[in-house]
């Protein structure tokens, strides 16, 4: 489960986030929309720690985790861009958080690159895949360290029409298969009402709730 | 065929910057065509110079090692974190590139007057000693490297860090497993820009270390010594030969950057 507790972040006088409280229980699938620098994925950066808030408390799973590093909370995280590690084969990509803990890859980065379709696709490197390749890529390395809860950035922003429906359908899948609890923000209200069993809506800096099996102020 | 505005704006550019290329070239020519390939060679393989040759491949690829092996944690602090200061620290970062080089020798030299100073020495020498040509010339190439570092962390995303951080590295491995394999080129760039810049080291290294034959003397300070004789045939030699690598340090780091 993921609470944020009176979450604010702020960048000099500019308020991002205004004292967001919000729930999600574990296994759902929750989809945050909003407009473009509303503080989505400031919101995101402050669950995997990669930005502290303001003021306020992160509880994942009841434990609150708002001063571990974020190495030490268990989350996959997806950025908009990707950002695939420059210079490494998709292997080592998708290996890279078991190489990290001392586990053997081999197996795992099959099992997974199989799964997501792309295990032709091992010995190459990032410059050489398309942006629907990239994106597998990059949601098996954050699947391979076993996250609870996965954070995804706009996951199909860089896809075209045809694919989209495709991918969705992927993330559904990964989604139950794994038995994550995902946050994904996007812009698109399609893309909400086809994946989201929770659906959220950030308007200047406060989380509002549009579907209402979870509490939000 | 009639000049548009654009194009004679071009033109005129690409007047200027030829203007400037030939200017060069003439004076490159005019040095090379002062005295005979044979009478370089003869210059070049005289002890001295060969001794002063080796010294300044040696001290500049030491002062770039150690330039670079700066330059990386502190290029990396620079490009990646905000904080109190900054711009102060920044700034200290440059000062051995506006200081008048004499300064930064003296400055050296003094230091290594003071009670700290004698106390490093006590461990290990470098006031006229072949130690003290490579910190002479660390201690100018490092604020280039460092620039370099920083300019090539600026241009990489922090994202795929960030992304390594929620993977679980730390800070550190972070920066080990993703930044450094990304910032390759930028590594290579900077040992180049502190070598050449090591290479051409002139007025702290007389003043802290001395231009003694056959220990403390580099290609520079050769120049220097060969001029302040009257040996200007042996100056040339030397120069031309310091032209050379320049060259090549340029060629390496253009072909790197294309490969890497």
């Amino acid at each position: 489960m993921i609470r944020l507790e009176n979450i604010s972040w702020s960048s000099g006088e500019r308020i991002i986030l205004d004292d967001v409280t919000l729930e999600i229980a574990s296994g759902s699938y929750a989809v945050l929309m909003g407009s473009t620098g509303c503080g989505k994925t400031t919101l995101l950066e402050i669950l995997c720690g990669l930005r502290r808030p303001t003021r306020g408390r992160v509880w994942l799973d009841e434990v609150d985790v708002t001063d571990l590093e974020p190495r030490e909370r268990g989350i996959g995280y997806v950025p908009q861009d990707l950002a695939l590690f420059p210079g490494l084969r998709v292997r080592e990509q998708i290996g890279f958080a078991l190489k990290l803990r001392g586990k053997p890859a081999g197996a795992r980065v099959k099992e997974l690159a199989e799964e997501l379709n792309i295990a032709a696709l091992l010995d190459r490197l990032p410059d050489g895949l398309s942006g629907g390749e990239k994106q597998r890529v990059a949601l098996a390395r954050a699947l391979a360290a076993e996250p609870r809860l996965l954070l995804l950035d706009e996951p199909l922003s860089a896809l075209d029409e045809a694919m989209r429906g495709e991918a969705s359908a992927m993330l559904k899948r990964l989604q139950q298969q794994h038995a994550l609890t995902v946050l994904h923000v996007t812009h698109s209200t399609a893309e909400a009402q086809e994946l989201a069993s929770v659906r959220l809506r950030m308007v200047t800096g406060r989380i509002t709730v549009e579907s209402p099996d979870l509490r939000g102020a | 065929m009639r000049l548009n505005r654009s194009n004679a704006c071009w033109l005129a550019l690409a007047i200027i910057t030829a203007g400037y290329v030939v200017f060069w070239l003439l004076l490159l020519g005019a040095t090379a065509t002062y005295s005979t390939p044979d009478s370089w060679l003869r210059v070049l393989k005289s002890p001295e110079i060969r001794q002063a040759t080796w010294l300044s491949l040696l001290s500049c690829t030491a002062a770039a090692g150690f330039a670079v092996l700066l330059a990386v944690p502190v290029g990396y602090l620079m490009s990646r974190r905000t904080f109190r200061g900054k711009s102060w620290l920044d700034a200290a970062l440059d000062i051995p590139i506006i200081l008048p080089p004499l300064v930064v020798g003296l400055c050296l030299l003094i230091f290594f007057q003071t009670w700290m100073g004698k106390q490093i020495e006590s461990v290990w020498a470098f006031t006229y000693t072949v130690s003290g040509v490579v910190l002479a010339q660390f201690v100018v190439a490092a604020s280039f490297a460092i620039r370099t570092m920083r300019g090539t962390f600026d241009h990489l995303s922090p994202r795929p860090e960030e992304v390594a951080l929620t993977l679980g590295c730390t800070r550190f491995q972070a920066l080990w497993h993703v930044a450094l394999p990304a910032a390759r080129r930028g590594m290579v760039a900077a040992f180049c820009i502190a070598w050449a810049r090591s290479l051409g080291e002139f007025g702290p290294i007389l003043v802290f270390a001395g231009a003694t034959r056959m220990k403390t003397e580099v290609l520079p300070t050769t120049v220097w010594l060969e001029l302040s004789v009257g040996n200007l045939e042996a100056a040339v030699a030397v120069s031309l030969l310091m032209v050379a690598m320049a060259v090549l340090v340029l060629v390496v780091v253009r072909s790197t950057g294309e490969k890497l």
